[in-house]
Formats: structure tokens, sequence, C-alpha cells
């Protein structure tokens, strides 16, 4: 167990550079120019610029050294997180990205439970229930939600929830609510605005805020059950077979009891990673679900910093993502061997 | 072949597989009749679509247009038909690339084993850190728009998954009695990979290519959508979707107004999808070495 983890600590530095290597790497397709943009400060530095000019700041950050030498220069810079200048967002790139970090945050942590909980319910009955017409039921639902493309389900949420009822608005907050969080008198405690609105007692900025969560939130669910369930149902039959769950029953341990206090625990661990996985992408910002819903977190920035080409923004999100991914995948399969004693063994 | 008639017999005996191979046959008849089904308009770029006009607003189904036109009056139904030839371009070509390329890294990685197996493991897990579409989209912007980049990206990013699988097949499979006893009257490594193991570990790569057939291009699609993939006025299923975008809450009091212009591209792709996701689904239930009947030779 201990030489599991030591092993994945020594790798992750390994893996971290391998990250901005491969970042570096993709940035040489840039010519220097719009590369310099991953370098300067302020825009101010790329304004009004003589060809001479921008020999100079070539000259300035090195652009013109052996390769190698402008890796391990970038490198300093990412380790300080300093990723140059956002057109798009008209900030440091780091400042936009952590900007937007509490909006996808707040869609994570409301997101997670129907997510996780509901594909769970779904799978545990589809698998109690095998091959009967609710089972079926369950999976055909599961198969068209696997195959409804993102940008094709969500915009037809919006289009059910804001077009046709007018219930649930895209964006993330109403104007006027915006006014309010905007305003001096409101302290931004967390950032999350629904956790803000209680704690400033202004429920109903909370409640406008949680308004603004449900297209997403219901989007984002219906895809990710089909995932969750097909999991959980196919580890559920395969625990439902084993002796200790027949030998449960023999002894006349009733049903319910079967399945939720033996059979669950058993079979709720392979789900585990897949949920954590999910987590990481939540928090990574879900780029379509949240340009669909122009909701403004770092998933939309994202697509924004694409569509514009501001090659410091996207290259700064990319490096982000990946050291969330990396991070987090090292504590989930750190979680997973604690959980599962089997695994310790390999 | 007697395997391929074989697999072709299982698959039409389950209704939601046959369901499948009828989709999938489908979209590749409109495909392969493209031309004839909606001839083109500028016979050199026949996938540029059609203007029907210059007015921005949607116009619905008319005689014309049997589809109705979207945004910018490009019709639709020559970009579903037309799409439909995007579709199978970007999924094949990335499918294949990236297994061709998966199969090779990993072959050599579980073959050699030892520091190679190591380091080519560790580069697979360099690509794997960025999240599928956010890595296709940056690699996208930088190199350009069009298609093309597009699936330069999808493969780039898209190699891991079968290199994997086949490393850890070649794993077991290199301590196997055929393979020693190959290697002990002085078969070439390159011979022992290619023609020996190769042969009997594939299944599961078929299976993992016809799985990501949908999903691959529903990321290609996805990149349209979000505007970084194809040209504009391309038929591409993504992009006709992303021009119904601004439409799709209607008219005040008539939210239903411009419904052609979202519920054909979106019917068509979620289809596609759907189709191949069941023809995956059957492929693995037949093929996967655990559920399949016992092979003569």
């Amino acid at each position: 167990m201990t030489a599991y983890i030591l092993r994945r600590l020594l790798i992750l530095p390994v893996i971290l550079l391998g990250v901005t290597f491969l970042v570096f790497f993709m940035m040489q397709f840039l010519d220097p120019v719009q590369r310099l943009s991953a370098y300067i400060k302020s825009p101010a530095e790329l304004k009004s610029l003589s060809a001479d000019d921008l020999e100079k700041l070539v000259d300035k950050y090195g652009l013109n050294k052996p390769l190698l030498v402008q890796y391990f220069d970038w490198l300093k810079r990412v380790l300080r997180f300093d990723l140059g200048w956002s057109e798009v967002a008209h900030q440091p790139v780091r400042d936009a990205i952590l900007s937007r970090f509490p909006a996808t945050l707040e869609l994570a942590l409301f997101a997670v439970f129907p997510v996780v909980w509901g594909g769970i319910w779904l799978g545990i009955i589809s698998a109690v229930n095998r091959d009967k017409p609710l089972d079926q039921a369950i999976r055909i639902f599961a198969v068209i939600g696997w195959s409804l493309p993102s940008f094709v389900f969500g915009i037809l949420v919006l289009f059910l929830l804001y077009g046709v009822l007018g219930l649930f608005p895209p964006g993330r907050l109403s104007l006027w609510a915006q006014n309010i969080v905007s305003s001096p008198d409101f302290k931004l405690y967390t950032g999350l605005y629904v956790v803000d609105g209680i704690l400033n007692g202004r429920f109903d900025v909370a409640l406008d805020a949680l308004r603004h969560l449900v297209g997403p939130i219901i989007t984002l669910s219906y895809l990710w059950w089909a995932f969750i369930l097909r999991i959980t149902r196919s580890s559920m039959l395969e625990v439902l077979h084993k002796e200790y769950i027949v030998m449960a029953r023999a002894k006349g341990v009733p049903e319910k009891l079967v399945i939720h206090r033996h059979a669950k625990k058993n079979a709720l661990i392979p789900v585990l990673t897949v949920a954590g996985m999910m987590v990481l992408g939540l928090l990574g910002g879900v780029v379509i679900t949240e340009t669909i819903f122009d909701y403004p977190g770092i998933g939309r920035l994202a697509a924004t910093a694409a569509q514009q080409l501001d090659y410091p923004l996207i290259l700064g999100i990319t490096i982000f993502y990946a050291f969330l991914l990396v991070l987090g995948n090292l504590v989930i399969d750190v979680l997973y061997a604690v959980v599962d004693p089997r695994v310790r063994l390999e | 072949m007697n395997e391929v008639l074989w697999v072709l017999k299982r698959l039409l005996k389950n209704p939601s597989s046959c369901l499948g191979l009828v989709i999938v046959l489908f979209f590749a008849l409109v495909a392969i009749f493209a031309p004839v089904i909606a001839p083109p308009e500028y016979p050199d770029e026949p996938y540029l679509l059609p203007k029907g006009g210059w007015a921005v607003e949607p116009s619905p189904p008319s005689p014309d247009h049997p589809f109705g036109t979207t945004e910018g009056q490009y019709d639709i139904f020559y970009g579903i038909v037309w799409g439909a030839r995007t579709a199978f371009k970007v999924g094949f070509m990335t499918v294949i690339f990236s297994a061709l390329i998966g199969v090779v890294v990993g072959a050599i990685s579980g073959y050699f084993g030892g520091w190679i197996d190591e380091i080519i493991m560790r580069i697979t897990d360099i690509f794997m850190a960025f999240p599928f579409l956010v890595a296709a989209m940056v690699l996208t912007t930088i190199l350009g728009k069009g298609l093309d980049k597009v699936m330069i990206a999808l493969i780039a990013f898209g190699w891991m998954g079968y290199a994997r699988l086949i490393r850890g097949s070649f794993l077991s499979a290199k301590e196997e009695l055929y393979v020693l006893a190959a290697k002990a009257i002085g078969v070439s490594s390159f011979k022992i990979i290619f023609k020996h193991i190769l042969p009997n570990t594939i299944y599961p790569v078929i299976i993992q290519a016809s799985m990501s057939m949908g999903s691959m291009v529903v990321t290609a699609s996805a990149l349209s959508f979000l505007g970084v993939g194809a040209p504009d006025g391309y038929a591409d299923w993504g992009q006709m979707i992303s021009y119904a975008r601004n439409w799709i809450v209607g008219a005040p009091g008539e939210a239903l107004r411009y419904w052609y212009t979202f519920v054909y591209p979106g019917g068509t792709i979620a289809l596609f999808v759907l189709g191949w996701n069941l023809l995956g689904d059957a492929i693995r239930d037949i093929l996967d070495p655990k559920l399949r009947r016992i092979r003569v030779r």
C-alpha cells in the first residue's frame, strides 16, 4: 500500500513535467508573435509595434534561444502561474481562470448529488429486476441518454425549460440579482452565489442562482446517468451471484437487506472510480453544457478562448485542467486502494 | 470469412443489434448516394452548403427546401445528406488511425517490456492527463480551422486506450508457448509481434473501435458546434446545430417557430450515434473472449 502510493507520488512530477512539455510542444506550431502573447504582462506591450520592437520583445523573452532553454524559461513562469495576458478576458490568464472557478465549483457541487445518486439508484433497480420490463425500460432510457450528444440534449432542455415553459433561464443570475451581488453591501464569502445569498440573508438571490442551475444539472444528470447506471448494474449483477449473497438469502435475510446491506457495499466500489472521474470532469468545467446555458464558468471560458483564438488563455486552461486531472486521479486511486483491500495486493 | 458470416448471423438474431445495423447501413447508403439524393450546386466543392437567399432568419420547409433552411439560409436537407459523408469520413479516419497508432505503440510496449514499457506507458499517461474534448479543442485551434485539423487532433489524443489494451494482451501473450517456440527457432521480433501475437489479441481492439465510432463523431461535431471545427458553411451536423442555437427559443408566443432548424440535425446525429452504440454493444457481446464460442481453425 505504502509502496503503491510512494510509486505514484514519484511518478507524479514526471507526468506534470510531461504535460507542460506537451503543451510547450503544441505552442511551437504558433508563430513567434502569437507565442509572445503567452509571455507579456499587459496588452500595451504588444500594441503599436514596429518590426524592430517586435524583435526586441522576442529577444527580451528569449524566443530566439535554443528550444530547451526556452522550455525551461517558460516552465519557470508556468510554475509561478504566470501564463500571460488574455485578450478575451481583459486580464491576466491566471486571474481569468481563478475568477471563473467559483461558478464552475458551484455547478459541480450541485450536480454531483443528483448525478451520482440517481445513476446508482437506477442501476440497482435495473440489476434487481434483471430482464424484467422495468430493467428493459431503464436500459432503453440509458442507451438514449448515452447516444444523445450533450449539445443536442442541452439545447433541447433549454428549449423546453426556457423557450416553452419560460421557467429556468440561461446564465448564472438574473439582471436584478446580478446588481445586488455586485453592490458593495453584498459580501462575497465563497463566490458561490447560493451560499453567499443565504449568508447575506438574501434568499431571493440564492433562489435565483438555484433557478439558473436547474437546466445544466438536468442536462449533466441525464447524460451521466447512462454511464453510472451501466457500471452499477453490471457490478451489482456480478455481486448478486457471489456465495455470500446466496448464503445470506439461504439463511433467510429479507431481500431488501440482502441488496442494501450485503450486495450494495461491494457493488459500489467500481462505481467510486467513475464517480470520482465525473467530479473531476465537473470541476474542470463542462465545456459544452456551460456554453449552451451561457453559464460563466471555466468551460465556457475555454470555448470562448478557442473561438476567439486567445492562445494564452486556452493554453493556460489546458495546463490547469491537466494538473487538476492528474492530482485528482491520484487521490481517487489512493482512495480506491483504501476502500478495496483487493487492489492493494496487486 | 466464416468468422464474419458468423458475427453477422449473431447480429441479426438480436433485435437491438439488428436495429443498430439497419441504422448504420441506412446512413451508409445516404452517404454513398449523397450526389444523387442531394445534387451539389457547386460540383467542385460538394461539401459547401447551398444558400437559399441572403436573409438571416431561417425559413420553414418548402418544396425547394424539404427540411427548410437554417440561419443564413443554408439548406438543412442538403447539410444532413452531405453531413452523413462528413460523419463517416471523420469517424472512420479517426478510429482507424488512432487504433493503428495505439496498436503499434502498445505492441512494442508490451512485447519488449522493461524500461521501454515504462517510458511508453508514462508518455501514454501524459496524453491521458488532458480531458479529450479540451485537448482536441486546443490542438484544433492551434492548427487552424478545418476538418483535417479536427481529425489530426482527435487522432493525436485518441490512441491511448488502444495502446493500453494491446499492451495488456501482449504482456500475457508473450509468455505463452507458441511465442516462446517462435522465439526459440529464431523468428524476428517484428514477425512475432505482427504475425503471431497480434492476430490473437486484436479482438478487444475491434470491440473498442466499434464502440468509439459514435463518440468520435460526436466529439468532432462538438468542435464544429463550438465553432472551432468545420469552416463556416460546411456540411457538418455539429455546425448545423450551432446555426440552430440562436433560434431555439423561438419568437415571443411562438416557441416552436423554428423547430426545423434543430429537430432535423439534432435527430439525425442522435440516431447516427444510437446506431453505432447499439452495434458496438452487440459486437462487444459477440466478440468478447469470455463470451465467445471456441474458435476452430
